[in-house]
């Protein structure tokens, strides 16, 4: 085994820290792309695609592109629907796939291995293959809200919503977790008397957090960018998301890249802002539960 | 007793009027959300005026973003869901009659007598949709660029001919002066090509499809004439006589006016910019005669009925309503886009007898030829494009029509010949 010099040592420093400013760049400069081009005239921000320009606050600056995304589109509208609809979904989605985890792990029941097995059969199933059927479903629902009974849930929250409350991965995410948190945690809490539900809200949960925070971020991100779903069941203006949104900026000849890149940017922001705020929540939670790999 | 009557009385007189007031309302999607430009704002007066007019329809709209458009409307008629009013892209509107989106508009066809070809969609015999606007190709240029190199400003009556066209692109890429002779406008995709490239193909002889059958473009798309077309095609990018598909997109807005291209083939949509910039030195060619006529393509975003609309009469009467010189001149004046009618050209400031755009109107009337009106031609623009950006990067022209045909043919044989 080769000695660790401190000559050796402050190259593979050096390496080290070469790889990772690289894939920091990687990552880092298209988020700056967009932000910079966001600030430039279309003209300009096409030619500085050809250097390294593209990537610095060059030439002619200013937020006119903001001003013309905010008069082409309701963007606040778009990002309060984006957020609302994702909000919920989150939520409902954790506590939803986290019962059904906590209940395949947990409990006993008749035919818990077979339901598993077809559940995680349903993850091959490609998203899109069952988009024409679930419309037609969802056009035929039935529901009773404020103003009473009604058939057909197109043009609503609950339609962008609903369907996705349940899936495979989150439920086989908790599935995964569950399993490995100490059984005698378990145990002791069932001697002492405690229901499953208090088990489940006491104890399990609060020692949840990397899988909750990972579950959120994906399902956070699956949500935010929606296209093709609500493309096809909203047809109002007033509850549309954002990347449909995205369309207002494109007509059947030209882009208007710059006010394109506001618009990204702008909507970027809530997602960047979850996703910092998630990690926070991820770190604490490994720190404050004691939970070891 | 007394009060009994007068609360029975009060309730019938408040019902009846209610009765009276009560608009039944019609839903109307129109494509053109975030569009910035003064259309939008254009049907929404319309819609504002219609309602106000009479008392029995309320037309409410739902904008959707042109890029999802189709898509929604798909999806909509899938969970029977349309609205009573739809608009729809000229071209499309037979795939949409005959997937049974869409039901025809019941209007006397007297009614369209006067005009252009373009805004009037027809499908199997009838007429399905109807346009308030057109819009026109033409080649632009500067007089001063045609006399400098001794090129001979062409006209409706006496277009160029290939040989004075490649002529002329010859003349003016010896000259060195410009980056290039000509922008074909190819930094646009999707329909843009067989909206501005087929016509091109059209006056070789060729076509995207056999319009006699439309179950064929075999000895069509791949014929002699076609190939001839392809070939001509390929050549202006092997001589460097237009960019390429790699164009810049800022280039083919302003590539014309900063002097790097000499002459431009782009729509009346722009004819503005370059009139403001050029003056009267400005010039809009028609479309060059290859050997059967000079052509150029036709129809716009146009106003039809939904196969599944409950009240088929208050879309009639809304799109009757704005079948109107008034509206056809309104919106001219707004966009900038073709008058229906020539007696509406006369009430726009643009295409009125020696208005700055009038010779688009004259394009329309005389060169117009509308995309092939098939419910296959979704499938074939799509082919279509791909193909000629295939031979423009250098493709082997006979290879890539022929396998442009078999997709064609392949996809009409799939839809057992589209129920023509």
């Amino acid at each position: 085994m080769a000695s660790v010099t401190p000559d050796n040592r402050g190259l593979r420093l050096a390496t080290r820290y070469a790889v990772l400013i690289l894939v920091a760049i990687i990552f880092v400069f298209p988020l700056l792309f967009m932000v910079m081009s966001s600030l430039k005239p279309s003209a300009q921000l096409l030619l500085d695609t050809k250097s390294l320009r593209a990537f610095l606050p060059v030439g002619d600056l200013s937020f006119d592109n903001y001003t013309a995304a905010f008069d082409r589109a309701p963007i606040g509208v778009f990002v309060f629907n984006s957020v609302l609809v994702t909000g919920l979904t989150v939520v409902l989605t954790l506590f939803v796939c986290s019962l059904a985890g906590f209940a395949f792990v947990f409990l006993e029941w008749t035919g818990k291995t077979i339901i598993f097995s077809i559940l995680l059969a349903t993850l091959i199933i490609p998203y899109e293959t069952i988009f024409i059927p679930l419309l037609l479903m969802a056009s035929q629902l039935p529901w009773i809200g404020a103003g009473g009974f009604e058939i057909g849930w197109l043009n609503t929250y609950r339609v962008q919503i609903i369907p996705f409350i349940a899936d495979a991965l989150t439920i086989f995410l908790f599935v995964q977790y569950f399993k490995d948190l100490p059984r005698e945690l378990i145990e002791a809490s069932r001697v002492e008397g405690a229901s499953w539900w208090t088990i489940y809200r006491r104890v399990v949960m609060p020692l949840s957090g990397p899988v909750i925070a990972t579950a959120a971020i994906l399902k956070f991100l699956f949500m935010y960018n929606q296209y093709l779903w609500p493309l096809m069941v909203v047809q109002e203006e007033a509850i549309r998301p954002v990347m449909v949104g995205l369309g207002y900026f494109t007509d059947q000849l030209n882009v208007p890249w710059g006010e394109v890149m506001a618009y990204l940017t702008i909507i970027t922001v809530p997602v960047l802002a979850f996703y910092l705020s998630l990690q926070r929540v991820f770190i604490a939670s490994v720190a404050s539960t004691g939970v070891k790999g | 007793m007394k009060l009994v009557k007068l609360l029975g009385g009060t309730a019938i007189i408040a019902l009846a009027a209610g009765a009276a007031s009560a608009q039944t309302e019609l839903s109307l999607w129109y494509h053109g959300a975030g569009s910035a430009n003064a259309e939008e704002a254009l049907v929404n007066q319309l819609v504002d005026d219609f309602n106000a007019s009479q008392s029995d329809w309320k037309v409410v709209i739902e904008t959707f973003p042109q890029l999802a458009y189709n898509d929604a409307v798909g999806a909509a008629a899938l969970a029977n869901e349309l609205p009573d009013i739809l608009d729809v892209d000229g071209p499309v509107m037979p795939n949409w009659a005959w997937a049974g989106y869409m039901q025809p508009l019941g209007i006397d066809e007297a009614k369209f007598e006067g005009y252009l070809p373009g805004p009037i969609g027809r499908w199997d015999g009838e007429v399905f949709s109807v346009g308030l606007w057109d819009a026109a190709v033409a080649l632009t240029t500067r007089k001063s660029t045609l006399d400098k190199y001794g090129i001979r400003v062409p006209s409706l009556d006496a277009p160029w001919s290939r040989e004075e066209f490649d002529g002329a692109l010859s003349a003016i890429a010896a000259s060195g002066d410009f980056e290039y002779p000509l922008d074909l406008g190819m930094a646009w995709a999707g329909e843009w090509y067989p909206y501005a490239f087929s016509p091109l193909l059209q006056s070789f002889g060729g076509d995207i499809i056999d319009r006699s059958t439309y179950q064929t473009a075999e000895g069509i798309l791949n014929g002699d004439a076609a190939i001839e077309f392809g070939e001509w095609w390929q050549g202006l990018f092997q001589s460097g006589y237009v960019p390429g598909t790699s164009q810049d997109a800022a280039d083919r807005e302003t590539g014309l006016v900063s002097g790097k291209y000499a002459m431009s083939w782009n729509g009346n949509w722009a004819a503005l910019p370059v009139i403001e910039a050029f003056g009267d030195d400005a010039l809009f060619l028609p479309a060059p005669d290859f050997g059967n006529g000079g052509v150029i393509g036709a129809a716009s975003w146009q106003f039809g009925i939904s196969a599944t609309s409950e009240n088929p009469e208050g879309a009639r009467a809304f799109i009757e309503y704005m079948l109107d010189d008034k509206w056809f001149a309104a919106f001219s004046d707004g966009t900038g886009l073709i008058p229906t009618t020539a007696s509406a050209a006369t009430m726009t400031q643009n295409y009125a007898p020696g208005g700055p755009l009038e010779v688009f109107y004259g394009l329309s009337e005389a060169q117009a030829l509308v995309r092939p009106v098939t419910p296959g031609y979704i499938v074939q623009a799509k082919v279509f494009e791909k193909a000629l950006a295939d031979i423009a990067n250098g493709a082997d022209v006979a290879d890539t029509l022929d396998a442009a045909v078999d997709e064609i043919n392949e996809d009409i044989q799939a839809n057992q010949g589209y129920g023509h």
